[in-house]
């Protein structure tokens, strides 16, 4: 899972798609895990540091995560693969 | 280098909430690298707006309107020219175009340099026409049908599933759910604009513009592709941005290549959910967010002006992509004695 190369992400969590014009912006743990995905980490190992890092059971973060990638992909920021 | 100063005629100064593109055209004119400028506005309403605002026009005239009359409206040329020695006109309405491509040799005669689409080049990308345009050209155009007598509605519902789009031919669009809406939204539009009335499927999407220049030869001079961020209820873009977006370039070009397009042009299209795109509208003109252009690095007003010259004009590679545009209403504070100046004498 890739992002589109295209895609501008900046430090304070604004997202900016220039192909569609479209703009987000991210809380500090979407700026997180969308870090780890720009860096190719695996699944397993975002669960792992995030786990880690916060009060988080596994089901609720599994949960949250694919919504969050569900997110990405309505929104047209993933690579198609 | 000295530059060469230009005297040039700017129409559409009517810088309201449905805004013509004159103001733009001469910010993009006055920020020339390659020439300066002596603008005469050209106006058909005592309160366009671009008559009265600063650092715009030097001087205005008051201009019939293309209905009055060919005659008459290049008679009122001939006296501004007379005046003035104009070196090009930049038409921006198109309701004026016909009038001034049917008259462009006068013009060049008279001195006066444009860069118009021909008439054929105006006549086949009209709303009308454009199902044949899109088949000619291979572009996917949404099902239309020109309509010019209400009683052809009533079987509407054969042609087309609701909710459809109606259109005048020149300005105005409306969605209707339903047959009264569409008849009566026929007559409101019909008796604005004329007929024919164009009945459009509605294709969802975003709607995504283009504004180019063509050279006439086939090349395309620029081109910067913008999606409306903000639509006013006239459907009016108030705010918009520049997009990466190659499939569009690759239609403008691939059109411009074609009908070896001639000046400005604006193309709307829509883009669907699974990256289609549609044209649904070929504007022969500047549209009135081209300084948007500007702005992402690419003059066009001044780029026509020196392919209307005769130079040689290289094409724009790039844009800067992310650029956003905002409109705003503004009050401008004038005395009653410019108004008078400009009833009485018809110039300011």
């Amino acid at each position: 899972m890739r992002l589109k190369k295209n895609i501008a992400i900046s430090e304070t969590g604004f997202i900016f798609n220039p192909s569609t014009g479209d703009s987000f912006t991210l809380n500090p743990i979407g700026i997180e895990i969308l870090s780890f995905i720009e860096n190719e980490k695996k699944y397993e190992e975002i669960s792992d540091a995030i786990l880690e890092k916060y009060d988080v059971d596994t089901i609720t973060f599994e949960k949250n995560y694919y919504d969050f990638i569900q997110m990405l992909k309505n929104n047209h920021l993933l690579e198609n693969e | 280098m000295v530059k060469p100063k230009y005297t040039i005629a700017v129409t559409g100064l009517n810088n309201t909430d449905n805004p013509g593109p004159g103001v733009p055209v001469i910010r993009g004119l006055r920020e020339s690298d390659t020439f300066d400028v002596r603008i005469i506005g050209l106006a058909y309403e005592n309160l366009e707006p671009g008559i009265y605002m600063p650092n715009t026009a030097d001087k205005i005239y008051q201009i019939p309107y293309p209905s009055a009359g060919g005659e008459a409206f290049i008679k009122k040329i001939e006296y501004i020219h007379s005046c003035e020695k104009l070196d090009c006109i930049i038409p921006n309405f198109d309701a004026e175009l016909y009038t001034f491509m049917k008259n462009e040799k006068k013009l060049a005669q008279m001195g006066i340099k444009t860069f118009l689409p021909s008439i054929k080049q105006f006549e086949e990308r009209h709303k009308a026409n454009l199902p044949s345009f899109g088949k000619k050209y291979n572009i996917n155009v949404p099902k239309s049908i020109a309509v010019t007598n209400i009683s052809d509605l009533s079987n509407i519902n054969d042609k087309f599933d609701f909710p459809v789009l109606v259109k005048g031919k020149f300005y105005d669009a409306y969605i209707v759910y339903n047959l009264e809406q569409l008849q009566y939204n026929f007559n409101k539009i019909a008796s604005k604009w004329g007929v024919p009335v164009i009945i459009q499927e509605y294709i969802q999407g975003t709607e995504v513009n283009v504004v180019a220049l063509g050279d006439g030869k086939g090349n395309t001079i620029g081109a910067v592709p913008m999606r409306k961020q903000y639509i006013t209820d006239k459907g009016k873009a108030w705010g918009g941005i520049t997009l990466d977006d190659e499939k569009m370039l690759e239609i403008t070009r691939n059109l411009i290549k074609k009908t070896r397009w001639r000046g400005g042009m604006e193309l709307e299209m829509i883009k669907t959910e699974d990256n289609k795109y549609f044209m649904i509208e070929i504007n022969p003109r500047i549209p009135a967010w081209v300084y948007l252009a500007n702005g992402a690095g690419q003059n066009l007003p001044e780029a026509l002006v020196n392919l209307a010259m005769g130079i040689n004009v290289e094409p724009y590679k790039t844009y800067k992509t992310g650029i956003m545009f905002i409109r705003y209403s503004y009050d401008l504070i004038g005395n009653i004695s410019q108004f008078e100046k400009l009833n009485i004498n018809g110039e300011l």
